[in-house]
């Protein structure tokens, strides 16, 4: 009996054995996670929804994930049905991607221990042992855009069209805002919430408003803005995204969009649940870890100097030299 | 300069008004033209539905949008032979077999769109059209003459409705036939076929209004008329079945809505109560039918089949 | 014996109506690359197949009931009620303001206050397109769309402002709902382990109150007859105007019940908007108007009604859990059933003018045998 060679098999069995304890827990080494996305619109409406399914997609790439999606649940006790449904038919993490949905989730998670849920945007669990919460920091890229829009502006006037004052809309357009401001104390910023997140016509003629007024650059948020872009379109105003990449609405005029990767934290929630924790942690994405990305249009010729701007406050914020909205 | 400002804005919400009021005035004329057959149809906003996805998908398949506005009006012409073979042949009760329209068009439209194109891309809007001379009157040119040639048309077939009703055989029959079918059938005139052409152009010009919608904003999307065939509806019933009276509906609704969204761009209406301003086109509706004293009937036959010897 | 034959071929031709329009939507499952058999089995299944499925489809049938009986109200009336969706969330707002007002009633006390309040603000929300309609000749179709759009900026503004759960505005996340309404407010739930609560049994007496108003009471009487003519109720001595008033009235308070029954069943207990009213009704206020029309306006025949077209949205969304198919499509198959139904009448109708022809000829024949035999 060779010495040396024992000694080797002995590690070889102790890392083995070592390696089976660190991933050992609730979800066995191997074993396909179910995963279920509950959400309001289209998932393909290049805003809120398309976002979490291009992050799961972004996921599968990665490992192997059995996911179902059902979207358009703008119902809010469909969609609650929808959770409870997924929940007994054993998926492991069950997502319910919107605010609205939260009050529905409280009650339902309480009856599923051993089931992990996510919702967002939001940065409230409950408390609860099996529920995580994710959250955008919208207003950053909010910002850095808001900045580049009253240096690009040579009206001084800028517009800006929002579905209803809540959640990540609200943080993305107060970050807006307060980032002109920084820019430019005297730009003028109007904001328009139309007061709906379907209604495209309202959201259109919105964007007709604000150029009737003299500006000349627009941002909104949600997903009826896609009606806005194309007024945008046709007087040439520029326009700055956030959400989804929205480029493809309009090549010429799109200036940036802040895209959300919600893979980052989706990434984090399902290591967490490898580990055998189910829930009870805050996520949030942000330009820091790179869960928000402003992706610049090239097609777009944007002076290279507005550009910079753009680009050392993201700097800033990643570096938290400055902080948005605190 | 602050004056310059405010005649800007003026200009620019009228326009705004005109621009709202379209679709309504489409569909609410092809809607009176219905009912003063007697055929009450209550699934325009799913025929506006189908004609949008349908005007959408043709603009952005040929990036022609008259192909597109053809291709709606067409749409909604087919809807009407379905609708007039149901209602004039099979003698359906019409206020729910209007209803089964919509909710088919609702989602019919949905999932055409999911599986046909599925991301929204834009498609390319009706250009602007400044009517030579009349454009160039100040304030009222480019508040009235400088819009796309749908609004034109909307507008135009106003008086073209007025006198199509009051001063042609056809439009005698029409309205007799909503008053009297009995009458009519004994003098020879067939219901059927009077009431067959009133569908038809009725639920095409529904099906225009929804390309009307669609291209304009350049877009489709899920229920993307929310509901605005509801409200045309309601607009017939407050111009009391005359195109005039539907125009002054569609131009009070259009006009209210345009006024509080350029009230919230210009800060005016605090954000707080923007849901309250939201309101302001419904209300006004209603108290502006208040005032007005309604001396005005419905259609004596409107939502009665007709059946020979009854 | 002819008579049974007549009644059921009568029954035979709506039914063959679904099975057609069901024939055209296999077709569009095929197009949409799905097995239709299948995905019919998966509806069915998740709508009927088990308790859980059961107690869902109940669910689902509460609030199309309610508003479907209420529609028989109206419609029976004569008038026309396209404003169910803002009645629903006006009952739901009365019972939610009434529910954070009182928190520490009992149950026992809680609930039916919620509930009549949910009631009376249906009832006073259908009320004004009465009076409008009886005092000012203003159409209600206009006012009853109209005041839909009124009620949901209503609830938008109330959920924003005043009624906003405490705890968003901590937060700063400000989601437009309420705070969790009081436990004592609850529907309590009739089986242990289902969903189906209280609110079921509710809307089942509610229809049968309503069949007791409509075919056992003066007031159904007078109703009924101004339904039938306005002129001829006026010669009767019967007051019109306040039968309009009436009439829409008590289909809004069935309306209001549903709003107020959605909302204390609901999962999250407490009303939430996403700015439409459709997320908060789930349209029931449109499909309730099906689910009437589809039982011949009769209370007792909207129970099944409502059951089916429950167990039809049910059976949706299951369809698009199991296999990704859109549940657009079964609104567009909703659509298709209400069209091939209401048009499939002409021939039950047919039919029965056929027999009852038939049966007159031979009436008549007997009659001449006889005469000859004498």
């Amino acid at each position: 009996m060779n010495p040396v060679r024992t000694l080797k098999k002995a590690l070889i069995a102790a890392a083995t054995v070592a390696l089976c304890l660190s991933s050992g827990n609730l979800f066995a080494a191997g074993k396909v996670l179910k995963v279920a996305i509950i959400a309001p619109s289209a998932s393909n409406d290049l805003a809120f929804t398309q976002s979490i399914v291009e992050g799961i997609n972004a996921i599968k790439a990665e490992r192997e994930l059995d996911v179902a999606i059902t979207d358009g649940t703008f119902v809010v006790e469909d969609a609650a049905a929808a959770i409870r449904d997924y929940a007994a038919k054993g998926y492991d993490l069950v997502i319910a991607h919107g605010s609205q949905y939260g009050g529905s989730l409280k009650e339902i998670a309480k009856d599923f221990p051993k089931t992990a849920f996510a919702w967002g945007t939001s940065a409230d669990t409950f408390g609860m042992p099996n529920v995580s919460s994710y959250e955008a920091h919208s207003e950053e890229g909010g910002y850095v855009m808001g900045m580049m829009a009253a240096a690009l502006s040579k009206s001084g006037s800028i517009g800006v069209v929002g579905p209803i004052e809540v959640g990540d809309a609200k943080l993305y357009v107060d970050g807006f805002v307060a980032g002109a401001k920084a820019q430019k104390a005297d730009i003028k910023t109007n904001v328009n919430y139309i007061g709906s997140f379907s209604d495209v016509a309202l959201a259109a003629e919105a964007a007709r408003a604000h150029l009737a007024v003299g500006s000349d650059v627009l941002t909104g948020t949600a997903q009826m803005v896609v009606g806005a872009v194309g007024v945008a379109k046709t007087k040439k105003a520029a326009w700055f995204g956030t959400q989804a990449n929205q480029t493809v609405l309009a090549p010429e005029i799109v200036v940036a969009c802040q895209v959300y990767k919600w893979e980052v934290i989706l990434k984090q929630i399902l290591a967490d649940m490898d580990q055998g924790v189910l829930g009870g942690k805050k996520y949030a994405i942000s330009l820091a870890n790179n869960g928000l990305v402003i992706e610049f249009n090239d097609k777009y010729e944007l002076p290279a100097d507005v550009k910079t701007i753009g680009m050392d406050a993201i700097t800033a914020i990643k570096e938290g030299k400055i902080t948005v909205l605190k | 300069m602050n004056d310059f400002f405010s005649t800007t804005i003026l200009i620019a919400t009228v326009a705004s008004g005109i621009r709202l009021a379209t679709p309504f005035l489409l569909a609410s004329l092809g809607e009176a033209l219905g009912q003063r057959s007697g055929v009450l149809n209550l699934g325009v906003d799913g025929v506006m539905l189908m004609g949008a996805f349908v005007a959408y998908f043709v603009v952005l398949k040929t990036g022609n949008p008259l192909i597109g506005a053809a291709a709606g009006i067409l749409l909604g012409m087919v809807f009407g032979l379905v609708y007039a073979f149901i209602t004039v042949n099979l003698h359906a009760e019409q206020g729910v077999s209007g209803i089964g329209i919509y909710l088919f068009g609702l989602g019919m439209s949905d999932l055409l769109f999911q599986k046909l194109v599925g991301t929204p891309l834009p498609i390319m809007p009706f250009p602007e059209i400044h009517i030579p001379l009349l454009a160039d009157i100040p304030i009222i040119g480019p508040m009235l003459f400088t819009h796309s040639l749908i609004v034109y048309v909307a507008f135009l077939l106003v008086p073209a409705f007025t006198l199509l009703l009051n001063s042609t055989t056809y439009g005698m029959n029409i309205r007799a036939v909503g008053e009297n079918p009995a009458a009519v059938d004994s003098l020879g005139v067939s219901v059927t076929k009077v009431r067959y052409s009133a569908i038809i152009i009725g639920n095409g010009l529904a099906g225009l209004a929804g390309a009307a919608l669609a291209i304009e904003l350049g877009i489709f999307q899920h229920n993307l008329t929310n509901s605005m065939g509801f409200i045309a509806i309601a607009l017939v019933y407050f111009g009391a079945w005359r195109p005039f009276g539907v125009m002054a509906g569609s131009l009070i609704f259009g006009m209210v809505a345009a006024i509080v969204l350029q009230g919230k761009t210009l800060g005016i209406i605090p954000r707080s109560a923007s849901d309250l301003a939201a309101m302001a086109p419904a209300v006004i509706t209603i108290f502006a039918l208040v005032l007005v004293a309604n001396r005005f009937k419905q259609p004596a036959a409107l939502s009665k089949p007709y059946e020979r010897g009854r | 014996m002819q008579e049974v034959k007549s009644k059921v071929t009568s029954w035979l031709i709506p039914i063959g109506a679904v099975i057609a329009a069901l024939a055209l939507g296999a077709i569009m499952l095929l197009a949409l690359g799905a097995e239709p058999l299948s995905g019919y089995a998966t509806m069915f299944g998740a709508a009927f197949g088990n308790l859980k499925g059961l107690s869902a489809t109940a669910m689902k049938s509460i609030p199309l009931l309610l508003v479907g009986v209420g529609i028989c109200i109206s419609f029976r009336a004569n008038v026309i009620n396209i404003g169910g969706e803002g009645q629903m969330v006006m009952g739901a707002l009365w019972a939610t303001i009434t529910a954070l007002s009182f928190p520490h009633l009992d149950s026992l006390m809680l609930v039916p206050l919620v509930l009549l309040m949910g009631i009376l603000g249906g009832a006073v929300w259908g009320a004004i397109p009465g009076a409008l309609k009886a005092y000012f000749n203003v159409s209600e179709i206009l006012s009853t769309i109209m005041l839909n759009i009124v009620a949901v900026q209503i609830m938008n503004y109330l959920l924003r402002g005043v009624l906003i759960d405490p705890g968003e505005i901590e937060r700063g996340t400000r989601i437009p709902q309420t705070a969790r309404l009081p436990e004592t407010s609850d529907l309590p739930l009739l089986f242990e382990g289902l969903r189906v609560h209280l609110g079921f049994v509710i809307a089942l007496l509610a229809a049968f109150a309503v069949w007791v108003l409509l075919w056992r009471t003066a007031l159904g009487f007078k109703l009924r007859s101004v339904g039938l003519s306005r002129e001829a109720a006026r010669y009767a001595g019967i007051p019109v105007k306040r039968s309009i008033i009436t009439a829409l009235a008590l289909s809004g308070a069935m309306a209001g019940l549903a709003g107020a029954i959605l909302v204390f069943g609901s999962e999250s207990h407490r009303m939430v908007t996403d700015g439409s009213s459709t997320g908060f009704t789930g349209s029931a206020g449109f499909n309730g108007i099906v689910v009437a029309l589809f039982a011949g306006l009769h209370p007792l025949w909207s129970i099944p009604s409502s059951l089916l077209f429950g167990g039809m949205l049910v059976g949706a969304n299951a369809l698009q859990r199991a296999a990704q198919v859109p549940s657009a499509l079964v609104i567009a198959l909703n659509g298709l059933i209400v069209v091939f139904v209401v048009s499939s009448e002409f021939f039950r109708r047919k039919l029965q003018q056929h027999h009852s022809a038939r049966q007159a000829i031979e009436e008549d024949s007997r009659l001449t045998e006889e005469n000859v035999g004498s």
